[in-house]
């Protein structure tokens, strides 16, 4: 495996070919923010937040760092004047879906986001997507899913197959960054109770 | 049909095909694109089968059925060979006229000829019409002379001869080189240089490779990709085949949207007999070259057509964009190297091999070579699909070729590169049309839209409707495009209905710069362009709407009133029985008022107000004089009555 050796935020980091700028930055103990990453998933890029800025020769553009693979001499910066000023508006949007979501609120605190700036549309949603597809990838259920497209985009757990697989798992529930996820499941459950309620209600 | 398995029994094919027609032998061509279809080219089709057997001409007079002329806003459009005598807007009950005349030497139907708007004169060739006049019909061009569903006529033409070339003549680096030296630049988008793109495949590991048609055309209101399917299909796949040779390809496939019905069609049967022909399939023309190509039907979304999401759609899953920052041309469908190409790209590839990259370079500006097919809508005369050179400015296409704004409005800006491109103003107009030009206007060349637009047209209201249509059309997928377009229409539509407040621009600028910095696909980073070049050319009119609650284009409802005028007010009694929400109080003799509380702001005592009394006026950032008295409204007229 051949070693790379790329430069971030001015440390020397070893990484070897494959690796995403976010996985060197992260072996080298340099945190970048991310709110769609789960190392056991194919990298999503939904979220924007782990933007950094690289730099191949003359030549600096801003890549989000859990898809962005490392080569040689790369040089990279986590933060900048806006790298920060896109991540402190995207957690601002974020924020008027799931204005408590104490993740978002840390991340808030740290780039000075005002919580309040936009309208609160309190969906809870914040489509990271981590249900969706650590239900597809790790327990190749796809229990649930997406529906819809842009603005109009939801989760929803598919009644027929969340009946089956997911009393024993609820594996996802603590993945959410928000309280959607369960809210969202509580509801297909509401929705489908004559097939669900031979199970045992205990989570209400 | 035997299979044709060399270059010279392609050529002593395409000798019989033409000693069998005699060019001086009289026929009609009827467009029959979708557009003509649409307005009865069908029926006159018929008309025209029947009456030739009727008048008993069937051995002298040929029907041949076309691809779309450009001039759809005129069809169904007929041309009489060989006077090239041209007609529009045909009904079937003009046919037998036309029939008749058509065997007749310069036979022609007077009354259905163009009439020159400026002039009033009679012109009789398409080619002397100021719409055809100054276009330059490369591409599009044979569309008008070929019947699509016949490859006969496709060879007639010399099609395939720029196949034949490059599999005979010319090694796979050659035609590579060729292409790269015309610097072909793709049509479907940001204009990437196609050879570029080609030598990135061609160079990329792995024995199997793509070729792709970019045929979604999501754009709202562009159909030119449309068009040279319907009506030139195998000029694609000649340039699909030309390009699959230069990469080392054997299979391509063509991404096209469902909703083409015609093309699709046409394509079909343009596959089914380029390969009976051997034109696909194994050993082409004698060559060892090995291709086929698969029509994949595609129902999706506008970003269907953005690349990574067309490549992910061809595997068979949802047509969303891909993370990546590798080039598809390395790792595309299947992590398979994969070119794809816009539809009008892949069709200038015969041209290129044939006439040269010398010839073709010598069309067009420093950067930006050959031609472009635009399609032209909106506040202008005529409308249609209209190929210029590159470099011609906006203003030759809007007032030559397009015959200028109807109605005595004046111009106020175009709008080009669809959904997500922008409007530039008039002091623009003498900009060379070109990627980079476009681009550095703020607006680009995206696949090709162009909607004119007049000095009633409100650029914020504009603004929030392309924002609109691009936040429907998100795949919701990243932050900065589903949020920052949500908030974007929020701000947009508010300040267009008068709720706008100081500091939204700079929010609207702010929500730009995230969106076109980090957005995921190239949805995301040119959507903020409608907003962007509106503000950057029309900014008062945004700070009107903000701070006066004005809209100086009258347009937006929320910003008007309308009010009658007490001293041009016939009582005519016209709007009064008009009004479908009974607004308008008055009688006979008896001075209207509008009731403001009442009144839906739908224009139509506007719109009926005779122009002599022109009594109705529209106001915005102003207040609405107060009614006039009750006693003043009494018309006591100085009558004419006989
Ligand atoms: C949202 C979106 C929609 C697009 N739709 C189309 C389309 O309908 N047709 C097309 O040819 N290119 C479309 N493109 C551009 C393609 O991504 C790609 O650049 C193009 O097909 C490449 O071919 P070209 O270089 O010949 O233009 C779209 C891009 C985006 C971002
Ligand atoms: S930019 Fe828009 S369309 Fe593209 S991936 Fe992001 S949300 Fe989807
Ligand atoms: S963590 Fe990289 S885009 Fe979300």
């Amino acid at each position: 495996m051949s070693d790379i050796l790329v430069r971030i935020d001015g440390k020397e980091v070893e990484a070897s070919q494959g690796m995403t700028v976010l996985e060197a930055a992260q072996s080298a103990g340099i945190s970048i923010p991310t709110l769609c990453h789960h190392e056991k998933l194919e990298p999503f890029g939904g979220c924007r937040l782990c933007i950094v800025e690289v730099q191949v020769g003359d030549w600096m553009k801003r890549v989000v760092s859990c898809v962005y693979p490392v080569e040689k001499n790369l040089i990279v910066r986590t933060r900048s004047e806006m790298i920060d000023k896109i991540r402190k508006m995207i957690l601002e949007l974020q924020l008027a879906h799931a204005p408590d979501s104490p993740e978002l609120l840390d991340l808030a605190q740290e780039y000075g986001a005002d919580k309040d700036r936009f309208d609160k549309e309190a969906s809870f949603c914040i489509h990271c997507g981590l249900c969706v597809r650590y239900c597809d990838e790790v327990k190749k259920k796809n229990a649930v899913g997406f529906v819809d497209r842009g603005i109009r985009k939801e989760i929803s757990f598919i009644p027929e197959i969340a009946a089956k697989e997911c009393w024993n798992c609820k594996e996802c529930f603590p993945l959410c960054p928000t309280e959607a996820l369960q809210a969202a499941f509580v509801l297909t459950k509401s929705l489908t109770s004559p097939p669900l309620s031979h199970e045992p209600s205990s989570e209400e | 049909m035997p299979r044709i398995n060399s270059p010279s029994e392609l050529e002593k094919l395409r000798q019989g095909i033409l000693s069998d027609r005699d060019p001086e032998k009289p026929c009609i061509t009827l467009c029959s694109g979708s557009a003509c279809h649409a307005t009865g080219s069908g029926d006159v089709a018929a008309s025209i089968e029947t009456e030739i057997e009727k008048q008993g001409l069937s051995a002298e007079l040929d029907l041949r059925k076309t691809g779309c002329h450009g001039f759809c806003e005129r069809g169904p459009i007929i041309v009489n060979h060989p006077e090239e005598s041209c007609y529009f807007q045909i009904k079937p009950e003009d046919i037998p006229e036309i029939v008749s005349q058509a065997v007749k030497e310069k036979g022609i139907v007077e009354r259905l000829l163009y009439t020159d708007l400026n002039t009033d004169e009679k012109i009789i060739n398409e080619s002397e019409i100021p719409f055809y006049k100054n276009q330059k019909r490369l591409v599009l061009g044979s569309n008008g002379s070929i019947d699509p569903k016949s490859i006969d006529d496709y060879l007639a033409i010399g099609g395939y001869s720029a196949l034949e070339k490059a599999l005979s003549q010319m090694t796979p680096e050659q035609v590579l080189e060729e292409v790269k030296k015309s610097n072909l630049r793709g049509r479907g988008g940001g204009g990437f240089p196609a050879g570029r793109k080609w030598e990135e495949s061609r160079n990329a590991p792995g024995d199997i490779k793509y070729v792709i048609v970019n045929a979604d055309e999501g754009d709202p209101g562009a159909y030119m990709d449309r068009s040279l399917l319907e009506g030139n299909p195998h000029s694609v796949l000649e340039g699909l085949m030309i390009g699959a040779y230069a990469i080392g390809s054997h299979e391509g496939y063509i991404y096209v949207r469902q909703e083409y019905p015609l093309a699709v069609e046409n394509l079909t049967i343009a596959l089914k007999l380029a390969e009976e022909y051997g034109f696909l399939g194994k050993n082409i023309l004698g060559s060892n070259f090995n291709f086929n190509i698969i029509v994949h039907k595609g129902a999706g979304a506008f970003v269907c057509g953005e690349s990574s999401a067309l490549m992910t759609a061809l595997e068979g899953r949802a047509g969303e964009p891909r993370p990546k920052y590798i080039h598809t041309a390395v790792k595309g469908v299947w992590d398979n190297p994969s070119v794809l190409n816009n539809v009008e790209t892949w069709a200038n590839v015969p041209l290129i091999i044939n006439k040269g990259a010398d010839w073709f370079t010598k069309i067009g500006t420093e950067k930006s070579k050959g031609t472009k097919i635009f399609s032209l809508v909106g506040k202008i005369t005529n409308t249609g699909l209209v190929e210029v050179p590159m470099g011609i400015t906006l203003r030759d296409i809007i007032f030559e070729i397009g015959g200028g704004i109807p109605g005595d409005k004046k111009f106020k800006a175009v709008q080009t590169g669809g959904p997500s491109g922008g409007c530039i103003p008039e002091n623009l107009l003498d900009l060379e049309v070109g990627f980079d030009e476009l681009s550095k206007a703020g607006s680009m060349m995206g696949s090709g839209g162009m909607i004119v637009m007049d000095e009633d047209t409100c650029m914020v209201d504009v603004a929030r409707y392309f924002i609109d249509f691009l936040t429907d059309e998100s795949c919701g997928k990243c932050v900065p495009c589903r949020e920052g377009l949500r908030q974007m229409l929020k701000v947009l539509t508010n300040i267009t209905e008068g709720k706008g407040n100081e500091g939204d621009i700079k929010l609207l600028e702010e929500l730009s710069e995230v969106a076109k910095e980090a957005s995921l696909c190239a949805l995301g980073t040119s959507a903020p362009n409608p907003f962007l070049s509106t503000v950057r050319y029309f900014r008062n009119e945004y700070e009107a709407h903000i701070k006066e609650k004005r809209c100086p284009a009258l347009s937006c409802k929320e910003l008007i009133t309308y009010h009658v005028d007490p001293d041009k007010c016939q009582a005519c009694m016209i709007c009064a029985r008009k009004c479908p929400a009974d607004a308008v109080d008055g009688d006979k003799k008896k001075i209207h008022i509008i009731d403001q509380e009442k009144c839906t702001k739908c224009g139509t005592c506007f719109e009926v107000c005779p122009s002599r009394f022109g009594a109705v006026n529209k106001i915005s950032g102003e207040s609405v004089p107060p009614p006039i008295a009750e006693e003043k409204r009494i018309i006591t007229r100085k009558s004419k009555e006989k």
